[in-house]
């Protein structure tokens, strides 16, 4: 039924699975390994749900050294491994293939180190995001990437995608928040990279693991730096009558020094569906944009002066600043159900193209076209502070085909980000979702020289081999191992 | 007999890397000739320089991105960004009277050897505001990474690679970076009298406060504390800052005196002109006061401090032939680095310029610059 390929499991591997399962549950005892083809379902998929296939087995280690051992048994064995955090990937990252043993993470959940006056904190990779900043939430402190999967998603996957959330205009995503790690290579030697110091000597190779998808070593634990709660967040809910002018306003907006923590951007389509799910108050428009900024209570009402002077100036339809705490709740209770409230309404498919800031007016058009032509409708809400775009692709998945043409329509609309001067993905990475567009972005010597990064790390290409790289381009390499 | 390559574009840039490889000939990569002297000493004849390969190829301040060719001076990126009121975010020093070395700072130079300043502390580094990269591997081949915008995990990020790998791993060509709006206004609180426990003690209480500080530095008994923002913004902090401290003596420096107070802290104007070896420690601020105060009575070592603590700058008399042993066992057990900034020549060739690494990362990074570099023409060396 679906588009994308996935190479066939291997043959040899899938009549071993006694003998392999047998020395993982040596490696880190039979508790920790699961093979009933019943339970392995449960790890068939990440949130890119319409492709599915069970793992051979899964392995929940609960110690850098027990990782190190399931891979020194898989790397013996020569048996893929595909990491998994929560498994909660838009991309298909953490999607399993027959004949490989998931490496999961949800049993390394300990906080090993927090240091207030050095400012971070060590975690095991396992633990979710919104744990890490609830641990440190009563001392006024905070961890500042805060995808909208938070209460869910782990650090390992956050660190494996380079995670982004709503914040990160002003406080960066991941890799602008890791200080070091602590991972495991493919044959199962531990290496750590920086640590609680702000630098690490040498070549930057922990700004390389971040946002590797699991290409390049399986992260066990992580030092993450964290920050002083601001005394306060306050948005403004500004409409207009035209994307255009919204563009207008949001780069008005950057270029006059203020440093927002948040621009979000709606559509009319997601404003409609959001309105009706979440009734926020929200004004039916073109485009509605949610900018919150934060500070003391004068800091804010000074910078909110000049938010709403600057937007006044675009001629909004309509324009709310929050006075309240209930108001603001409001305010961000429709983009954070945003998601949600399409799902209730519609199947869709999210995608995550970036384009810089000045091109999200013609972006948005050009989508709009797209769209059309394919006769399927897209709603977008997305970080407009960075030009991360989220257009949400409508289908019906009992429809046949649907899902096909929207899987086609998703390709040209990634394609047009790149034209625009963007790329594929922002924040949810490549996976299987982009691995087939990556030849719009990158020439083959490009690929080539990222595919020989992996080589140093995983000469035999075992861990998560079927991702991020087109498959025609990984094949020799795959085929090797 | 020596030469001096300069190819003016990006595919005459690739093809001489493509004829030096067969060749086997070393390169030395020269942007502007301003931080020569950091890194391990490299032994040719033969100098590729960047000076051609210059000018702004797209500036879009509302996207808050400038590309730029590798061989640009800084300085004209700097100037073309101050029309629009934007900068470096990350402050990138001036290694010029720190060396005493002459000519250009490129932009190429500043990626390649990941410079950052002050601002460091609140902002990120100069590869956190590093974009995108085009550049010609040591096969001649050429080759990008990354892009235009902030959020992009499109496949593994080299970007990163080559920030800091002192052209090591490829020759830059062209460089995308972040840009930011300047602060409206900026205000220094001066604590004078501090010891450096004191002054870290001070850097992680203000830095765990709401306020933030985008500048906290120590020298010469003075810790500074910088506020950047909005009008309203900046006298609200400084006054809460100071409430807060108001067991410690403060001043506040503000107007005329305030950029330039930061540009002598930035550049360790302190620090210049002397015949010491200076040494770039990096380590947790609050292990700062131990080991400065140890490498004090072990060298008689005069530090200054930036990044909250973080960054230790340590000036080391002239007449300890090689105090690297010393200062990198001090540093051992605290998990941090040293890198060897200025020295004679001679003890640049004798000790490891880089912290030494630990085997398996430098097999890892071995084996990176063997794909990159195979025939070990870029900067040979350099690294170690
Ligand atoms: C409703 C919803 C909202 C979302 N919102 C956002 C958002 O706002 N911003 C955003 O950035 N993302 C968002 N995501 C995407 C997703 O949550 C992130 O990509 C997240 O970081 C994945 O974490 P995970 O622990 O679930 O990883 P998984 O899905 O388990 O794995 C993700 C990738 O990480 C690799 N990996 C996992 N563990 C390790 C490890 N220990 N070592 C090495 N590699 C590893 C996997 O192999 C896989 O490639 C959203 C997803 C959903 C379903
Ligand atoms: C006659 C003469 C003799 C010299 N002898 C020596 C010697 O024996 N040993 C020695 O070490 N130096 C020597 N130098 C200095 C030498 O020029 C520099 O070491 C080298 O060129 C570094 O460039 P830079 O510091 O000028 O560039 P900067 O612009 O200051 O760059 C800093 C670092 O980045 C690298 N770099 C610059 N631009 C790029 C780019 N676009 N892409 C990738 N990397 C880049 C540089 O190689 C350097 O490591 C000599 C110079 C001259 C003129």
């Amino acid at each position: 039924m679906s588009t994308i390929a996935m190479p066939a499991p291997d043959a040899s591997i899938l009549s071993r699975k006694d003998q392999i399962v047998a020395a993982l549950a040596e490696a880190i005892g039979a508790e920790d390994v699961i093979s009933d083809p019943v339970e392995t379902r449960a790890y068939e998929c990440d949130a890119l749900t319409a492709y599915r296939c069970p793992p051979l087995a899964v392995t929940l280690p609960r110690t850098t050294e027990g990782v190190a051992a399931v891979m020194r048994v898989c790397h013996q064995m020569g048996v893929p491994v595909v990491p998994r955090g929560a498994g909660t990937s838009l991309a298909g990252g953490a999607l399993p293939t027959a004949d490989s043993v998931i490496l999961g993470t949800a049993r390394l959940r300990d906080v090993l180190e927090v240091d207030y006056p050095n400012r971070f904190i060590r975690v095991q990779t396992g633990v979710t995001n919104l744990s890490v900043s609830a641990h440190v939430d009563a001392d006024g402190f905070f961890y500042a990437p805060d995808p909208s999967s938070q209460l869910a998603c782990a650090i390992a996957g956050n660190i494996a995608m380079n995670s982004g959330g709503a914040h990160c205009l002003k406080y960066g995503v991941t890799t602008n928040n890791l200080l070091g790690v602590r991972m495991v290579l493919a044959d199962g030697e531990i290496v750590e990279l920086g640590g609680a110091q702000m630098e690490a000597g040498g070549l930057d190779l922990l700004g390389l693991i971040c946002g590797s998808e699991g290409q390049l070593a399986v992260v066990t634990e992580a030092t993450l730096r964290i920050l002083p709660k601001p005394e306060g967040a306050r948005p403004v809910m500004i409409g207009y009558d035209s994307a255009e002018v919204a563009g207008q306003c949001v780069a008005d907006i950057i270029k006059s020094g203020l440093l927002p923590v948040a621009i979000e951007y709606m559509d009319r389509p997601c404003i409609e569906v959001v309105e009706n799910f979440a009734h926020a108050g929200y004004p039916i428009c073109e485009a509605l944009l949610i900018v919150e900024v934060e500070g003391s209570e004068a800091e804010i009402e000074d910078q909110l002066g000049k938010i709403t002077a600057i937007a006044q100036s675009l001629d909004p339809v309509e324009m709310r600043v929050s006075e309240s705490l209930e108001e603001s709740a409001a305010i961000w209770k429709g983009r954070k159900s945003a998601f949600g409230a399409m799902g209730q309404v519609n199947d869709y498919m999210c995608l995550d193209g970036t384009v810089p800031v000045s091109a999200l007016p013609r972006t948005l058009r050009g989508i709009g076209d797209l769209a059309a032509e394919h006769g399927l409708r897209v709603a977008n809400v997305f970080h407009a502070g960075d030009g991360n775009m989220h257009p949400l692709i409508l289908y019906n998945a009992n429809t046949a085909g649907d899902l096909e043409r929207a899987e086609a329509l998703g390709a040209e609309i990634l394609r047009l980000c790149v034209e625009m001067g963007g790329c594929l993905t922002g924040e949810h990475g490549v996976g299987i979702e982009k691995r087939d567009l990556m030849g719009n972005q990158f020439s083959e010597s490009d690929l080539e020289m990222q595919m020989q990064v992996k080589d140093v790390f995983d000469p035999n290409w075992r861990l998560n081999p079927t991702k991020v790289f087109p498959l025609p381009a990984s094949e020799t390499r795959r085929n090797r191992a | 007999m020596s030469a001096l390559l300069t190819p003016a574009n990006e595919a005459e840039l690739a093809e001489t890397v493509a004829d030096a490889a067969a060749s086997h000939t070393r390169l030395r990569i020269r942007g502007g000739g301003t931080r020569s002297v950091i890194g391990q000493a490299i032994e040719t004849d033969t100098t590729l320089s960047t000076d051609r390969l210059t000018g702004i190829t797209l500036y879009e301040p509302g996207s808050l991105n400038m590309v730029v060719r590798a061989g640009t001076p800084l300085d004209e990126v700097t100037s073309a960004l101050a029309t629009e009121n934007q900068h470096l975010a990350f402050e990138p020093m001036d290694h010029r009277g720190l060396l005493g070395s002459n000519g250009t700072p490129t932009v190429g130079g500043m990626v390649a050897a990941a410079i950052s300043g002050p601002r460091r502390l609140a902002v990120g580094a100069c590869r956190d505001h590093l974009l995108g990269v085009r550049f010609v591997n040591g096969r001649g081949e050429v080759l990008k990474n990354g892009g235009r915008v902030m959020k992009n995990v499109t496949g593994l990020d080299l970007a990163k690679l080559m920030c800091g790998a002192y052209g090591t791993l490829g020759i830059l060509t062209e460089v995308s970076l972040k840009t930011l709006p300047r602060p409206e206004t900026a205000c220094t609180l001066a604590f004078p009298g501090l010891t450096v426990a004191q002054a870290t003690d001070l850097f992680c209480a203000a830095l765990g406060t709401p306020y933030e500080v985008s500048g906290a530095a120590w020298q010469n008994g003075t810790a500074y504390l910088r506020l950047e923002g909005f009008d309203l913004q900046v006298r609200n902090r400084a006054t809460q800052l100071q409430a807060r401290f108001r067991d410690l003596d403060s001043d506040r420096i503000e107007g005329a005196g305030h950029a330039a107070l930061w540009r002598d802290i930035r550049d360790l104007t302190a620090f210049q002109g002397r015949d010491d070896t200076l040494w770039r420690l990096s380590l947790k601020p609050t292990d700062a006061a131990p080991l400065t105060s140890h490498l004090h009575d072990r060298l008689g070592a005069e530090a200054s401090l930036d990044w909250g603590g973080g960054l230790i700058w340590l000036s080391v008399p002239a007449h300890h032939a090689d105090p690297a042993p010393v200062i990198r066992d001090a540093l051992a057990p605290y998990g941090g680095h040293a890198t060897l900034i200025r020295a004679p020549e001679d003890l640049r060739r004798s000790t490891p310029v880089f912290q030494p690494q630990a085997p398996a990362l430098a097999r890892i990074s071995e084996g990176l610059r063997a794909r990159f570099d195979p025939d070990h023409i870029l900067n040979p060396g350099l690294m170690g």
